[in-house]
């Protein structure tokens, strides 16, 4: 077992080698960090936009491959080189991962289990009321971009703060600056903080998860075994959770781990609206900035997230399956 | 309803007030679970399904009532109305009575109280009824967990002892194992296992030996019997094969489109049987130890949805009356007590007693696509097949069997030989990265000859090899091993173009008619296809040709695959194999999906075909019955090899592998008298793995033989794989000790 997992994480960090790489070289080919001091005034002599490029290993003048050694000796040492403006790309984005956790682990847990939860019921009552309201409603949320969605519910928070008469719902960053009082009282403003970009990455979460959910239980309800669990005297709705449920969970989870990876860089928006930021927010910012070695950090970074997601997404399965469980005795 | 009386017990109160009104003591106690006037259906208006349609039966403690029918004809839907197990929109009225209780349309509590408690169920899949991610102990625990307070180690202490009493050898190992680590017959017994765990006074078993090889089928009932034994409980064991209820139930109830249409003793509805359809089905049944050729009832069962408005089986009854088309007859008693009948004629079969009666002209019957009209006349009485005569498309009356014989065997052309051929697998493990971490030896040298005009049988349980076989010879390409000569043509040695040529003369039917026929295509087109493939370009005469020789209508080339009967489909493939007019045909299990009505049929057309077009055959099959009454000569095959081969005829009267013994003595009978007589031969245990088969004789870890011998001969089996010998005139067997076989 032990074998198996480190010939795979091998085979892992080859292709975050390799995928890095490819950012890299694709960030430092269309990206120009030149341009970031051009027409200022009074105009910057080219010598110290030369030195200072230099400085950063931003050189369009250096070729691509001395470029790329001299970044990639660094990445090696665990380096990811410093930003256009001469901070630490390490320094910054450590500051923002935190960020960017804090929103998606919130938001997904919520997202998930409320769609696997919808999902499993509205199967349950296929063509039900709620099956219908839930489909109609999951289909509407997946047709509006987040975009829209995030300004609905920031004008719904609004709303609502007029109408409750205080500032219960807040729109803007993780945290009040400068917030008074003891821990009760951070974590009760950062909670406030975290309602409304929570809710705008859960709910197209829960409607893809309510949709997939649905469809797995409605295989598994008409399933034997479920019948047999009946059979030996269980109520319907303890064979539903404890047989249907359980079985029809295996799929969602390994979806689950997915989603996860591929939602640490992609809360863009969210994270953009709410003025939150992490992650996504600074990939927008340094491709504008023509931030090459951020824009490679956080490729590479989302290379492990998705490969660090694939990998539970397996043992995951592995520990919830036990007919794909290895080692088993035989 | 009335005249139920005799199936019913006279007392419908609590079984206690039944037992104290009567003085005779060798009276049965009260019945245990009573059902009345049963109705089942689906969906409402004109479209309503009625699945069930009034069916009433009884069942006293320890007692065991076959229920036996087609599909369709609502035996399982009867039994999960029974549990309350039927989804909320099916309509259920009647009454079911357990204990004198009534528990239909009781309320989910007192529902769930009672299943898996007093009544329980074991299912007909046993692969899917079990749920996969949980341990076989664990979800026998639940099931006691359920109806009784016990701890969890108590619950899983009786989940060992169960399992061991349903035979699963080391019980607390394999108590921790999970389903699919289990063969099907070990899951089977674990279902029973599950369903005997509260000491139930009812078991219903719906097809609970359906899916499982022959071998294990006994192994099963053997099972239930114990069970029986040690529960005292009453069974009701729903089954379509004929051959399982005679060996095993005292009362039996035949279902004809949602209704019973027979009842009674084993022995009065076997031997004595007043319904036509009965009496059809039993003549139906291939069996094994009859030389008689079954006789196929014409016609397919009713659409539930669209019944007819008088006898349901009066369309295809060959004794039908216009009477019989006005009104639906009662479920009467006829003959000897207990015995019951829904025929309007019942009374007059019963007087002509074994004779049979005058059949309906031929051609008035609205028979599967007309071809078999007047196939044959039902036998009234005995169950002795009459045949008296089979009309094919049209042709005079003729008997296959009555053309000249072919030149004998030798002196014949060899169509296929197989020599040594070698067929092993890979074996794979892991989810994060597959290796490689054994062989599956699928087929380990195997070698036989077809000769021209000639059908051979591969026989044997699911895994042994012979879906293999067949596949590795109609790949046409050299095997790993071993030479495959297709009309003397060496496939190892052909290029692109020989293989197309070959396979004009090398044609295959598949098991499930559904599967094999695309959808979407008309029945003009499936048949077409290999024609316009072969560069013919106007086929449509020779569909036409081609769908009559089948026995079907060509005007009916037009529909599509759905539109017909599961052996019509079956006749559509077989019409297709037949296009490119191919010299040996490939039947992978041809009559196995079908009905025992339709598959009568569909063995008759084989039969013809062959003999009027000079085919030869490659059979595979696992039913023995049907092997003896299509085939010429048959092989045995175990884990990948051939155990035994000869002529039928030989091999069926005088086995000498202690393996062909064993499965012949597993076939069940339907013939009671003939059933509880025979001895059986009960294998143990399941089919070794291929993946790592037993040293020299493959078959002594289950052989009874192997059991009987002495130190140095059982050593010459560990050591030493026996080669098949020549023991007789065309027929050999792979035994060391074939020769003392029939001490077994």
């Amino acid at each position: 077992m032990a074998g198996f997992l480190f010939r795979r994480l091998l085979n892992y960090l080859a292709l975050i080698a390799v995928a890095t790489s490819l950012a890299y070289a694709l960030a430092a080919t269309a990206l120009n960090p030149r341009a970031n001091y051009e027409g200022r005034n009074p105009p910057i002599p080219p010598a110290v936009v030369d030195a200072r490029l230099a400085e950063l290993n931003l050189d369009d003048r250096t070729p691509l491959p001395e470029r790329y050694l001299r970044w990639a000796s660094g990445v090696v040492r665990g380096d990811f080189g410093r930003t256009v403006t001469g901070g630490s790309v390490n320094q910054d984005l450590g500051r923002r991962i935190g960020v960017t956790l804090r929103l998606i682990t919130a938001g997904l847990l919520l997202g998930s289990v409320t769609g696997v939860l919808v999902g499993a019921y509205a199967a349950v009552r296929q063509y039900g009321p709620f099956d219908r309201l839930s489909t109609g409603v999951s289909f509407a949320v997946l047709a509006v971009p987040t975009v829209v969605l995030a300004n609905i519910l920031i004008i719904a928070a609004v709303w609502f703060n007029y109408l409750v008469g205080a500032h219960v719902l807040l729109v803007s960053g993780e945290a009040t600056p400068g917030m008074p009082g003891g821990f009760a009282a951070q974590a009760a403003d950062r909670l406030r903080h975290l309602v409304l970009p929570t809710l705008s990455l859960s709910l197209g979460l829960a409607a893809v998860y309510s949709r997939y959910q649905r469809n797995m239980m409605l295989d598994v309800l008409g399933a034997d075994f479920v019948r047999t669990a009946m059979a030996k005297g269980l109520r319907r709705r303890t064979a539903l959770v404890r047989h249907a449920l359980r079985t029809a969970l295996i799929p969602a989870v390994t979806y689950f781990a997915f989603t996860f990876g591929a939602l640490l860089v992609g809360t863009t928006f969210t994270e953009k609206i709410f003025g939150w930021h992490g992650m996504g927010e600074q990939l927008v910012n340094s491709i504008s900035a023509n931030d090459v070695n951020t824009v490679a950090a956080i490729s590479c970074f989302a290379a492990l997230a998705v490969l660090a997601a694939a990998l539970a997404s397996d043992l995951m399965h592995a520990v919830l399956d036990p007919r794909v469980r290895m080692g088993a005795d035989r | 309803m009335k005249g139920y009386g005799g199936l019913r017990a006279e007392s419908a109160g609590r079984p206690g007030t039944g037992r104290a009104d009567r003085d005779d003591p060798a009276e049965p106690p009260g019945p245990v679970l009573e059902v009345t006037d049963l109705h089942v259906t689906f969906g409402a208006g004109a479209g309503a399904v009625r699945a069930v349609r009034g069916v009433s039966y009884a069942v006293r403690p320890g007692e065991v009532l076959g229920v036996v029918g087609e599909s369709g004809s609502g035996k399982s839907v009867t039994s999960l109305a029974v549990m309350g197990l039927l989804p909320p929109h099916a309509r259920v009225t009647g009454s079911v009575r357990l204990h004198g209780r009534e528990i239909l349309g009781a309320d989910e509590k007192t529902l769930s109280a009672v299943r898996g408690g007093t009544i329980s169920m074991v299912f007909q899949d046993p692969l899917s009824a079990l749920t996969p991610v949980y341990r076989v102990g664990d979800q026998i625990a639940e099931a006691v967990r359920i109806h009784r307070r016990v701890s969890r180690r108590d619950a899983a202490r009786r989940a060992v002892e169960l399992l061991d009493l349903v035979g699963i050898p080391d019980a607390a190992r394999r108590a921790r194992a999970f389903p699919h680590e289990f063969s099907g017959g070990m899951r089977q017994r674990v279902m029973i296992a599950m369903a005997i765990a509260n000491d139930p006074d009812v078991i219903l078993c719906d097809e609970p030996t359906t899916a499982l090889d022959v071998t294990v089928q006994a192994q099963v009932l053997e099972v239930l019997r114990r069970a029986r034994r040690e529960t005292g409980a009453a069974i009701v064991l729903i089954t379509h094969d004929l051959g399982v209820v005679a060996g095993s139930a005292d009362r039996v109830m035949v279902m004809y489109a949602g209704r019973p249409v027979e009842a009674g003793t084993v022995d009065d509805v076997y031997l004595r049987p007043r319904m036509p359809y009965t009496a059809g089905l039993l003549a139906a049944v291939p069996r094994l130890d009859a030389a008689e050729r079954p006789v196929p009832i014409e016609g397919t069962p009713p659409s539930p949805a669209a019944l007819p408005p008088g006898c349901p089986f009066e369309p295809r009854c060959p004794l039908a009356v216009p009477a019989c088309a006005a009104a639906e007859p009662a479920l009467e008693p006829v003959g000897s007590p207990g015995h019951l009948a829904a025929c309007i004629r019942a009374e007059e079969i019963e007087a002509a007693g074994g004779a049979p009666l005058a059949a309906r002209p031929p051609g008035a019957l609205p028979a599967e696509a007309g071809a078999e009209a007047a196939a044959g006349v039902l036998p009234a009485g005995a169950g002795v097949p009459a045949r008296t005569g089979g009309a094919f498309g049209g042709r005079a009356p003729e008997e296959p069997g009555g053309r000249a014989a072919p030149p004998p065997r030798r002196d014949r052309e060899v169509v296929l030989a197989v020599d040594d051929l070698v067929r092993y697998y890979p074996l794979t493990k892991g989810t994060l990265l597959r290796r490689r971490i054994g062989t599956v030896r699928a087929v380990d040298g195997v070698s036989f000859d077809v000769r021209e005009r000639e059908t051979l049988a591969l026989v044997g349980e699911s895994g042994c090899g012979k879906t293999t076989t067949l596949m590795e010879i109609l790949r046409l390409a050299g095997p790993q091993h071993g030479t495959v000569t297709v009309l003397g043509r060496d496939t190892a040695a052909l290029g692109a173009r020989d293989r197309m040529a070959i396979r004009r003369d090398l044609q295959v039917v598949f098991q499930d008619p559904m599967a094999s026929l695309d959808p979407r295509m008309t029945v003009y087109d499936i048949v077409a296809e290999p024609l316009r493939t072969h560069g013919i370009r106007r086929p449509g005469p020779r569909v036409r040709e081609l769908l009559r020789l089948v026995g079907l209508e060509p005007g009916h080339a037009a529909r599509h695959p759905q539109d017909f009967s599961g052996g019509q489909r079956q006749r559509v493939g077989i019409a297709r194999a037949l296009a490119l007019e191919p010299r040996l045909v490939v039947l992978d299990e041809p009559v196995s999906a079908l009905d025992v009505s339709i598959r009568a049929g569909v063995l008759d057309l084989l039969t013809d075909l062959k003999a009027r077009l000079g085919l030869s055959y490659l059979f595979v099959a696992h039913d023995l019955a049907v092997v003896r009454h299509l085939a010429d000569r048959v092989a045995v095959m175990y884990l990948g090899v051939i155990a035994e081969i000869g002529r039928v005829e030989r091999v069926y009267a005088a086995p000498l592998h202690p393996y062909t013994r064993a499965l012949l003595s597993a076939v069940p009978v339907p013939d009671p008298g003939v059933e509880r007589s025979r001895g059986h031969v009960l294998l143990e245990g399941d089919l070794p793995s291929p993946a790592d088969p037993p040293s020299g004789c493959r078959f002594r870890t289950r052989c009874p033989l192997f059991r009987m011998l002495g130190g140095s001969e059982r050593a010459r089996c560990v050591d030493e794989r026996p080669p098949l010998r020549m023991l007789g005139d065309d027929h050999a067997a792979s035994c060391h000790f074939a020769e003392r076989s029939g001490a077994v």
